[in-house]
């Protein structure tokens, strides 16, 4: 067995090890050295136990039963004084010696101690491990005046602990801006402003001199450099972190700010890897949770020896724990010299938010007192996603960019336990709370699997992650900055999409193989997304029946009894009686417990048993009836009013472009469901304005709207031109369905995509250059060929029979 | 007491799909894997009874189509955070035909 040493028995070691366990089943020698005389805790959580709010048995997150049901060997109160990498061990502070294959360094980082006089005496602590918290709570048992030294993050968190404890607290700060590492002025003033009105005292622009000791050697006095003192029985120094690399350095590993690593996490030692706080990767040291995390997964599979993680730094935001008071801050807020602010103040509600744009890409962002679209702006900046065309809305916030019918998402910590958070399965704020809590769930995706929430629709992703951020508190950032599309492999849906644009494949195997994934066969997330792209890349893929989710195999809507429903396809919502009779007879004959009339404008057909659908495909075909895909990620309905061939108002034959579209455009695969409408006049009683592609008919000719929305969130088309002509508009919609097939991501509809993308994107590729514009129509139009066959056709002539017989004795 | 149950040709179940056996009184998915491995399960999802026959399988997983359960055929477990089992039966392949133990 392999013998995996660790030093540091803190969040990003341990962390290392859950991620290792996750990837292989291999076994491994393991032994952790810890300083501390207990398991692995959660370090961020030290603020709310010194404010009371949470116990340390609350905090931990892995006891010790877990070390012993992993059979690790934990050494706990135990320091590692030296490595000798030649002879491949590591010695402890009682002089025993153990021997390692792979050795992982994180001994994290130290509070900062000014050298000042007096910095040793009795009360004067850093604010790092439960001791220096439980030292503090004695303080307070016995002692009035606290001072604590560092208005950052840390120095505000520690404040307020002392005050709910019941201590007089002045916080010293040398500048006269809190927290300027992460807030502006602006934001800083209201901060401390609140702070004020909370009890808390300050000394701004002070520099700390000497530290003056009473008769037993406790500390009792403070003096600043304009040589006036004030009275202290605690001093809190909490003026920054630095790596503690120091027994890496001394064993000749190259050092720098921390311990310097590779994309791997590996060490200037091929056998010696580092993570966390300690280290200095790319140049840079974080002194953060989330980075921590990505840092161990990397770190994992190259323990395991998969060697394919590589860490390509982390973008950080940050949020104070301190209870009632709510800021955010992340990347760079200050601007740079071609950076421009958009601000948004209201000084009676106590709101501040400031974003900082280069070349219309958000580059930083902070929030004072309404925090809500935090992860919002976050999430953007990470993705580096043009804002351009919501720059007018942006500081509004994401309920405001083109969507509404979603509650804010501010309410989450003032909500009731029993809220309900995820509609879909039916998951309570106290249920995801308490699963965060007791199972320690950092992510979206533990919160997922865990509790199912936000993992059906995804509508209240944004909810769950605020309260995962709420819950976890401060330096959680909510979502790491690659999300790949699942579990088997490292990349994202924009790199697959890429890479198989670019490339030429036959199989979706043939892409896992190549791009590295974890598991030769993908898993029911990636292979329909894989599949997918094939598809829209080459038209003479053939497509994969295995790698569809079963309505697509199937071609019916299956149900939460096993059975299907069944919708024949209504050109424009136009139909016949002899359409009509067939479907009666079908229900009749197959004995379908429900018929409903859908908002598309046809009919479904409820109930009906898999046996039983080539036989009612059958029927409907005779009678001229084909699929309707209604089941599919695919060209759904074209929804269409009266026109001016009956209505009074009407300016053009609304039905008959109606039908001419959905000619043209079904049967194509698409990302997503895909749906059109065409309205006859501007009272547009088709509701063209919430569909992917919107036909309004005006006197002078089309107006063709994109990028509607009517479901989870409703969002109102944009106009992407005028045109006179209906072979125009046929030109626009077959091109505009190219261009979503070619460009969006799977499972992205056309309202999220184009949010991403922005609606100029569109209008270059398809109002400004005419000729591109030709090319996409011309290439939707040879995709076309080979889908429409109607599947119901085929399948009730015998095709994939083995889908529909059961075998019985 | 082993009753061995000819089911149907190996080359008549599609590579990473299944067939249904129903006897009198249950339903079995029969899944082939990528490697031509064979597996019986009961066609019932442990959370919510969703036909595990039209999942799509993967590794000796499949995933059930209401709710996204992923179980194992090997052991009909339900895999990661989820709770639950179906019951599995012994398969084997004998010149080209499966074989059920029930």
């Amino acid at each position: 067995m392999k013998k995996i040493v660790l030093i540091g028995n803190g969040m990003a070691g341990v962390r290392t090890l859950e991620e290792l366990f996750k990837i292989t089943e291999e076994k491994f020698d393991i032994t952790v050295f810890g300083s501390e005389p207990y398991g692995n805790y959660n370090r961020i959580m030290l603020s709310p136990v010194l404010a009371g709010e949470k116990t340390i048995d609350e905090i931990m997150i892995n006891d010790l039963d877990w070390y012993k049901d992993n059979d690790i060997t934990l050494h706990t109160d135990s320091t590692i004084t030296s490595i000798n990498r030649s002879s491949k061990t590591v010695i402890d502070d009682k002089g025993n010696s153990y021997g390692y294959d792979k050795l992982l360094i994180a001994t994290g980082s130290n509070p900062f101690i000014l050298p000042i006089e007096g910095h040793d005496l009795d009360g004067v602590i850093g604010f790092r491990d439960i001791a220096d918290v439980d030292q503090m709570i004695d303080a307070a048992k016995n002692h009035k005046n606290a001072i604590v030294i560092g208005g950052g993050l840390l120095g505000l968190e520690a404040a307020n602990g002392l005050m709910k404890q019941g201590m007089n607290v002045t916080v010293v700060h040398l500048l006269a801006d809190l927290m300027e590492m992460q807030l502006d002025s602006t934001a800083s003033q209201m901060l401390l402003t609140s702070l004020r009105e909370r009890g808390m005292s300050f000394k701004l622009e002070a520099q700390t001199q000497k530290l003056i000791a009473d008769d037993s050697g406790r500390v009792k006095q403070i003096e600043f450099s304009d040589e006036s003192a004030m009275d202290a029985d605690l001093v809190v120094m909490a003026v920054g972190i630095r790596p503690n690399f120091i027994l890496a350095q001394e064993s000749g590993i190259h050092c720098e700010r921390g311990i310097v690593v590779d994309d791997t996490m590996l060490t200037f030692d091929p056998s010696i890897y580092a993570v966390g706080e300690c280290i200095q990767h790319r140049g840079l040291c974080y002194g953060l949770v989330a980075p921590l995390f990505e840092q161990a997964k990397v770190c994992a599979n190259h323990l395991a020896e998969y060697g394919i993680g590589m860490y390509e730094g982390s973008v950080t935001s940050t949020k104070l724990k301190v209870t009632g008071i709510d800021l955010f801050s992340a990347g760079n807020f200050k601007g740079t010299e071609n950076s421009e602010d958009l601000v948004f103040q209201d000084v009676a509600r106590g709101v501040y938010k400031k974003i900082v744009i280069e070349n219309d890409i958000i580059i930083g962002s902070v929030m004072y007192g309404d925090t809500i679209d935090g992860s919002w702006y976050f999430q953007l900046m990470k993705d580096e996603n043009n804002i351009a065309d919501m720059r007018d809305r942006l500081l509004f916030g994401q309920a405001h960019v083109g969507d509404s019918g979603h509650g804010p998402l501010d309410m989450v910590a003032a909500m009731d336990d029993s809220a309900e958070i995820c509609g879909c399965n039916g998951v309570c704020k106290g249920d995801i709370v308490s699963a965060i809590n007791e199972k320690n769930l950092f992510t979206l995706e533990d919160v997922r699997a865990h509790t199912k929430a936000s993992s059906s629709c995804g509508s209240c992703t944004g909810l769950v992650e605020q309260l995962i951020a709420t819950t976890l508190g401060g330096e959680y950032s909510e979502s790491p900055k690659k999300k790949p599309i699942c579990g088997c492999t490292e990349n994202t849906k924009q790199e697959v999409h890429d890479f198989i644009f670019k490339n030429d494949f036959d199989t979706v195997f043939e892409v896992f193989a190549k791009m590295d994934w974890e598991n030769a066969d993908g898993c029911h997330v990636c292979r329909p997304e894989v599949n997918y792209y094939l598809l829209a890349a080459n038209p003479d893929y053939e497509d994969d029946a295995q790698s569809r989710f079963i309505n697509e195999r199937s071609h019916g809507n299956i149900q939460k009894d096993g059975t299907y429903s069944v919708v024949p396809r209504m050109w424009g919502g136009v139909t016949t009686p002899l359409e009509l009779r067939t479907i009666a007879d079908v229900v009749d004959k197959f004995n379908i417990p429900t018929m409903k009339v859908t908002g598309g404008q046809r009919i479904d057909l409820f109930g009906v048993t898999k046996e039983d659908l080539p036989k009612v495909w059958k029927d409907l075909g005779a009678g001229g009836l084909v699929s309707g895909h209604a089941y599919g990620k695919s060209l759904r309905t074209v929804k269409t009013c009266a026109g001016d061939t009956w209505c009074r108002f009407g300016t053009k034959d609304s039905m008959g472009m109606g039908v001419t579209l959905e000619k043209m455009t079904w049967g194509s695969w698409m990302p997503h469901k895909f749906k059109l409408a065409v309205s006859g006049c501007p009272r547009n009683c088709a509701e063209a304005t919430i569909k992917d592609f919107g036909l309004v008919a005006v006197q002078s000719g089309w107006e063709l709207h994109v990028g509607g929305n009517g479901g989870i969130k409703v969002r109102v088309t944009d106009l992407l031109t005028r045109v006179e002509s209906d072979e125009e508009a046929i030109e626009y919609v077959g091109a505009y369905c190219q261009l979503y097939r070619e460009d969006a991501l799977y499972l992205e509809r056309t309202a999220p995509w184009i949010d991403r993308v922005g609606l100029s994107f569109v209008t270059e590729q398809l109002v400004d250059d005419e000729a591109n514009r030709k090319a996409l129509h011309a290439r939707f139009l040879v995709s076309q060929l080979k889908t429409q066959n109607d599947p119901w056709k085929e399948r009730a002539e015998g095709a994939q029979n083995h889908q529909f017989e059961v075998i019985t004795q | 007491m082993s009753s061995w149950k000819e089911v149907v040709a190996l080359d008549d179940i599609p590579v990473l799909g299944s067939r249904v056996y129903r006897t009198d009184d249950q339903e079995i998915a029969v899944f082939r894997t990528r490697d031509d491995s064979v597996f019986a399960i009961h066609n019932l999802c442990p959370h919510k009874g969703g036909m595990l026959s039209e999942g799509i399988v993967y590794d000796h997983k499949v995933t059930c189509p209401l709710h996204n359960w992923v179980i194992s055929l090997e052991d009909g477990e339900a895999q990661g955070a989820d709770e639950g089992s179906t019951a599995c039966f012994e398969t084997k392949v004998e010149s080209g035909k499966v074989y059920i133990n029930l």
